[in-house]
């Protein structure tokens, strides 16, 4: 119980916040609480079968296998992987993060595994077709190229700033 | 429609992998409920904080700051927003598309859905449980930069 106190602190700090401001302003209040609900059941919606194939991932794929495609010396096949792994995702950038802890526990390479991220933030396939439907195809072809270039970029960046230390600690987080 | 494809291949998956073995499934459903339980507190905390910024700065507002403002500030100011918001990409996009059609530039848009995408400050917490305050904060920070570089290089190509 004081650790499930704990844990959901500032998620109650938030509801009584909430709970303020619609009786302070109870318009912006009951948007709010709309809002939040409408979130969570579109989240609720995504968010199951994601975490059902983390699972699977965790128990069936072992740390050779994952070593050998997305490991440090995979090379472009790992990269490949891991954008396709990123792309054909769906759901918020944050449910990426525990399948990225997955990933790191079974041997990705953390550069991979920045791919992987970059991938899922920027060039999931469903929503590069909504992107197109909604801003047209040259808008979101020129944002796919750079976005590729970038992603490619960034986990370099990302990679090559974390000295031994903290890769250790990220292991260790993700342990 | 793309939501169906994923349960779908969650739901088969799970019924190879059930198939194949009972013990090893159940590890799995195990798994992801834990991993699931413990981002929990965050996950709901950030869903109550995203309700109250947008209650407070409506699409109109947003259209507002962005439709008026126009070069460097307007960039900026839309990859502020975009960094600190968290939308759904089914209602970004058309978000998106209206700001343009209320006379946001190009550069304006594609920096606010490069960092909607790619940049996100209420979500830290969780990145940080994964990646370490040090990376995950490295990465936010060159993701938005990039974004700005997006916004450029649209501008010029558009």
């Amino acid at each position: 119980m004081k650790d499930f106190l704990k844990r959901y602190k500032i998620l109650l700090i938030l509801l009584a916040l909430n709970i303020g401001i619609g009786i302070a302003l109870p318009e912006i209040g009951a948007k709010s609480f709309d809002l939040t609900k409408a979130n969570l059941i579109e989240m609720l919606a995504v968010i199951p079968p994601i975490f059902i194939l983390l699972g699977l991932l965790d128990v069936w794929v072992d740390r050779a296998t994952m070593i050998k495609y997305t490991g440090k010396d995979a090379g472009l096949k790992g990269i490949l992987i891991a954008f396709l792994l990123g792309s054909a995702a769906a759901g918020p950038l944050y449910a990426a993060f525990p399948v990225a802890g997955v990933m790191i526990r079974k041997g990705s390479s953390l550069f991979n595994v920045f791919i992987f991220i970059g991938a899922w933030s920027t060039t999931k396939i469903p929503m590069l077709t909504f992107e197109a439907a909604s801003l047209g195809p040259a808008f979101t072809i020129t944002r796919l190229i750079l976005s590729v270039i970038g992603i490619l970029l960034i986990a370099a960046i990302s990679d090559k700033a974390l000295d031994k230390e903290q890769r250790n600690k990220i292991f260790e987080l993700n342990k | 429609m793309f939501t169906y494809i994923l349960y779908a291949a969650a739901g088969i998956s799970l019924a190879i992998s059930f198939y194949k073995d009972r013990k090893k499934t159940k590890m799995a459903l195990m798994k992801a409920w834990k991993s699931l339980e413990n981002i929990l507190p965050q996950f709901l905390s950030i869903l109550i904080v995203i309700g109250i910024v947008f209650a407070v700065l409506s699409p109109e507002t947003i259209t507002g700051l962005l439709g008026t403002s126009s070069g460097i500030w307007g960039i900026l100011g839309a990859a502020l927003i975009g960094s600190i918001t968290l939308i759904p990409g089914f209602i970004a996009f058309p978000l998106a598309a209206a700001l343009l059609n209320n006379g946001a530039g190009y550069m304006q848009i594609a920096s606010f859905v490069s960092t909607l995408m790619m940049v996100g400050v209420v979500t830290l917490p969780i990145e940080i449980k994964t990646f370490g305050k040090r990376a995950a904060i490295l990465r936010n920070i060159s993701a938005f930069v990039f974004s700005l570089i997006v916004a450029l290089v649209i501008g010029v190509v558009l």
